[in-house]
């Protein structure tokens, strides 16, 4: 007895004759002898539950789980209602494969539908896709929406987050796309050399607002641009800014990308996480992915299934808009949860908190001696400071237990609040700083 | 069911945040302009609303899911126990390395783990899915043509048989696909291969056992006559579970592999995701490997470090089932295969009626031409017996096709009852063919119509103004 296989062994051995056959090496007849494995792998022996837990729980203790969290460029710290947990963490959702079974899936395909809803009217648009991997595969498959035979260049503004170009440019490595990279003046996309760039074979601008730096695009101005030249804007969006910002809709972005972290998913070091994509009614057809619709039943009924599948590898192969299968539905779950616990009221107020925390942490940096990068700049819940010796001051930092801002070159940090962080804690950040600076 | 947006009542809600504790400050940005229509619901109606959604979705812990090509095989409950672990949930990604040493020991442990059990060198657990993990090896290949000069090597080579990933994947990283035919027992025509690869071929991608559930006995020829042109070998893992422990990748003459975490190493699919998709490649290829700090790397293909909780999950499996355990999981998901394979080849045409891997194929094609009841019959009957429908209509090559994975972790008795219940609705289908196309009957919802819902997109709620 070992691992999840309820046979005994004596079962197998009844099995193997029930098949007509004495021995596993005869199921495997057809594996070559050569490449038939003669010993055993080298991995661990087989061990109790008990023992699994302690070493993954000994793993998880080499760790270091900060209480004080000023870092984002990405991953961002929010609040998660404890419902979120528990609604989601439900066996049915967890051990569910993609519903392609529709009758017996109404309740994964009901939470995709009102998911797209979700994004839908976060962000002004009108379709929505069932997510896709993560915000930056998100950005990177909305560039391919827009590519056609005559366009197909990539304007990228040098504000988006990094880790977000650098997997637009493989992306585009793989379709042969050129990509150029539209600089930044004074922590926002340059409007002036965007208007140079704007040539005829564009076929989008990738913004994102807040942008890396945490400082607001002037979006229409952008989107005014690319559309005069006749290329599409993307705009990447911290989902909880959409609360209380100009919607891409209201600012004509043919398309909204971002990561939907933000919405109720743990850091988890990183993922999973999930993409969200919402687009046009012009352009929903050109969504890559799972896309769930209202229908009716043989009796009638409201149900929903998946749609527009006509889209898909499964059915257009090597012609699909893209080979996305796999997708983040159980995040995306999370995220519909969440917006449903916190409510329009909960999400606005989370989306002031984070303004409002990330300006009162940026005064009391100022004060304590950490210049702002860029001044006079509107900004969200990130912005930069000059730093000059960024290292020491998260060292400093997390004696106190505080994951300091992200060190960027050029002696700068990135600094993130959000509604998590207390005036205290922020207070007492300002106060390492002095010690370290020796004010 | 009502929507969430139904039970909605203006003013409701639950109060998650405290008071702002600095002053207010609203951004200078012109602000949003429409009105903000979300659920406004008080915390037990959003508890009612999602058990209501859990009673109509099928998991593996409602029932047996042999859902061909899938690997739905039982998800341990110590792996969710791993994965909610504060130390793995809460830390971000962009900690500095000595704050997280657990979380590189996971990595590293599972990519050492997963290239002695495929035979490959290095690994990346980037990709978030098993198609981004095609996506990434077959950049591996471009990239390595690339490095040589070698810009002929345009037409990647795949199998009619093979999943739509396949050549989509091909087709995202810039190749042209060039199908390769199957022949008369299901596996890679060698004579057709042969002839296609030339000097323009970049590479081969190949599911081994393949799609038809079977093992290509001619393996090592197929890798070395695509060598032998010059092209490298990919392997599609997403049928490993019958061959791990038994036989490597690596030793076929494959150069690039992915895995599905979400398959073979028993993290669940979560109603469509999160999976994960590791790619794993041999010395010669690791300097293109994504997330490296090498000039040749292709990039990233994801953010940060991909799914790592799903790596988590798949890493306490690893650790439970052992070294013994792998080769185990393989051979009782094909001995399952097999017992279930003979309990119906005489109720049911098997496309290929030999020793099967961990899946089987079976072809309604005459069943249908008798009865009128066709492959989606037969499956939708099945959801009035909570049993999940094997996967319909794939492989492409076989017409009327169910296929059906049962998987190691389903006991005999499970087995049986399946079969008994496959054999009954064959019998229903010749003496009472009418009644099946109304089924399921007794289902929370009856037979769909897709074709409206696609020709009419109705894919979000509309609120009325």
């Amino acid at each position: 007895m070992s691992g999840y296989v309820p046979a005994t062994s004596r079962e197998q051995q009844e099995m193997l004759e029930a098949c007509g056959l004495s021995s596993f090496r005869e199921l495997y007849r057809d594996v070559p002898e050569s490449v038939y494995l003669d010993r055993p792998l080298k991995l661990p022996e087989a061990a109790s539950e008990m023992e699994v837990r302690r070493a993954m729980e000994e793993m998880a203790g080499k760790n270091t789980v900060f209480p004080h969290i000023f870092r984002g460029a990405g991953a961002y710290h929010h609040y998660i209602p404890s419902i979120v947990d528990t609604v989601t963490g439900r066996e049915e959702f967890r051990t569910a494969y993609t519903p392609y079974q529709a009758e017996i899936s109404q309740g994964v395909l009901q939470s995709i539908f009102e998911y797209q809803t979700e994004i839908c009217e976060l962000t002004g648009l009108d379709a929505s896709n069932a997510s896709v991997y993560d915000g930056a595969t998100a950005a990177a498959e909305a560039c391919e929406m827009c590519r056609d035979r005559k366009r197909s260049r990539i304007l990228m503004s040098d504000c988006v987050d990094p880790q977000i170009q650098s997997v637009v440019r493989t992306y585009s490595f793989g379709r042969d796309v050129e990509v150029t990279l539209i600089p930044q003046k004074d922590g926002v996309t340059d409007p002036e050399v965007l208007k140079t760039l704007l040539a005829a074979d564009v076929s989008c601008v990738l913004v994102q607002h807040p942008n890396y730096f945490g400082n607001l695009e002037d979006m229409d101005t952008l989107t005014s641009l690319a559309h005069e030249a006749g290329a599409r804007m993307i705009v990447s969006a911290h989902p909880l800014s959409l609360a209380i910002l100009r919607t891409p809709g209201e600012y004509g972005a043919d398309i909204a990308v971002g990561d939907g972290q933000p919405l109720g998913i743990p850091l988890s070091w990183g993922g999973p996480y999930l993409g969200y994509m919402a687009t046009t009614s012009k352009l929903m057809r050109k969504l890559p992915g799972r896309i769930v619709g209202e229908t009716t039943d043989a009796e009638g009924r409201r149900a929903f299934v998946l749609t527009l599948q006509a889209r898909e590898q499964h059915i257009r192969r090597e012609k699909a808009s893209s080979n996305i299968c796999s997708n983040e539905a159980l995040c995306a779950m999370r995220a519909a949860a969440y917006l449903a616990a916190m409510g329009p009221e909960g999400i606005r107020n989370a989306a002031v908190q984070c303004v409002s925390k990330a300006h009162y942490l940026q005064q009391v940096l100022e004060h304590a001696g950490l210049r702002p990068v860029y001044p006079g700049r509107a900004f969200f819940h990130e912005f930069v400071t000059e730093c000059e010796d960024p290292a020491g001051l998260n060292r400093a930092l997390e004696e106190k237990q505080i994951l300091g801002g992200l060190p960027l070159d050029g002696n700068r940090i990135l600094w993130c609040a959000t509604e998590m962080n207390t005036r205290e804690e922020m207070d007492m950040v300002a106060d390492t700083v002095k010690e370290v600076l020796g004010r | 069911m009502k929507l969430v947006f139904e039970r909605s009542r203006p003013g409701r809600g639950t109060r998650y945040l405290p008071e702002c504790d600095v002053p207010v400050v609203l951004p200078e940005d012109p602000g949003r302009g429409i009105p903000l229509r979300l659920p406004e619901l008080p915390e037990v109606e959003v508890s009612r609303h999602y058990t209501a959604l859990a009673h109509q979705t099928f998991g593996v812990n409602e029932g047996f899911y042999p859902l061909g090509s899938c690997t739905m095989k039982y998800n341990p409950a110590v792996n969710e126990h791993a994965a909610a672990l504060p130390g793995f949930t809460q830390v971000h990604p962009l900690q500095e390395a000595h704050t997280v040493q657990g979380c590189l020991e996971v990595e590293r442990k599972l990519e050492d783990m997963l290239c002695e059990i495929t035979g490959m060198d290095a690994m990346t657990l980037q990709p978030a899915a098993g198609a981004h993990g095609e996506f990434t090896g077959l950049l591996l290949i471009k990239a390595y043509h690339r490095s040589r000069g070698d810009t002929a090597r345009t037409r990647i080579l795949v199998p009619d048989s093979a999943h739509g990933t396949n050549p989509a994947s091909a087709s995202m990283a810039g190749f042209e696909v060039v199908s390769i035919p199957s022949d008369a027992k299901g596996c890679v025509d060698l004579e057709a291969l042969r002839k296609a690869a030339g000097p323009d071929t970049a590479g081969l991608m190949l599911t081994n056992p393949n799609t038809v559930g079977l093992f290509d006995p001619q393996i090592l020829e197929i890798t070395r006559v695509v060598h032998e042109a010059g092209g490298l070998c990919y392997y599609d893992g997403a049928n490993l579970n019958a061959i791990m422990g038994i036989a490597r990748p690596g030793d076929m003459g494959f150069d690039v592999v992915h895995l599905n975490l979400h398959k073979t190493f028993s993290t669940p699919h979560g109603g469509g995701g999160p999976g994960s998709g590791p790619s794993g490649c041999k010395e010669f290829l690791s300097r293109f490997l994504p997330g490296r700090e090498s000039p040749d790397s292709i990039g990233n293909v994801r953010s940060f470090h991909g799914n790592f909780l799903v790596a988590v999950r798949a890493l306490a499996y690893l650790l439970s089932i052992g070294r013994e355990g792998v080769p185990e999981a393989a051979r009782n998901a094909v001995l399952n295969a097999n017992y279930m394979r003979i309990g119906l080849r005489d109720a049911y045409d098997m496309a290929f009626d030999t020793v099967c891997m961990h899946e089987f194929v079976m072809t309604l094609e005459s069943l249908k031409e008798k009865t009128g009841v066709s492959a989606l019959d037969i499956a939708k009957a099945m959801l009035d017996h909570g049993v999940h429908p094997p996967t319909m209509y794939f492989p492409l090559i076989v017409h009327e096709a169910l296929m059906v994975e049962p998987t190691e972790t389903e006991s005999r008795e499970t087995l049986d009852e399946a079969i008994a219940l496959y054999r009954q609705l064959a019998e229903e289908a010749r003496e009472h063919p009418e009644t099946m196309h109304q089924r399921p009957e007794h289902t929370p919802v009856r037979r769909l119509d897709e074709v409206g819902a696609a020709r009419n997109p109705v894919i979000r709620y509309a609120y009325e103004v």
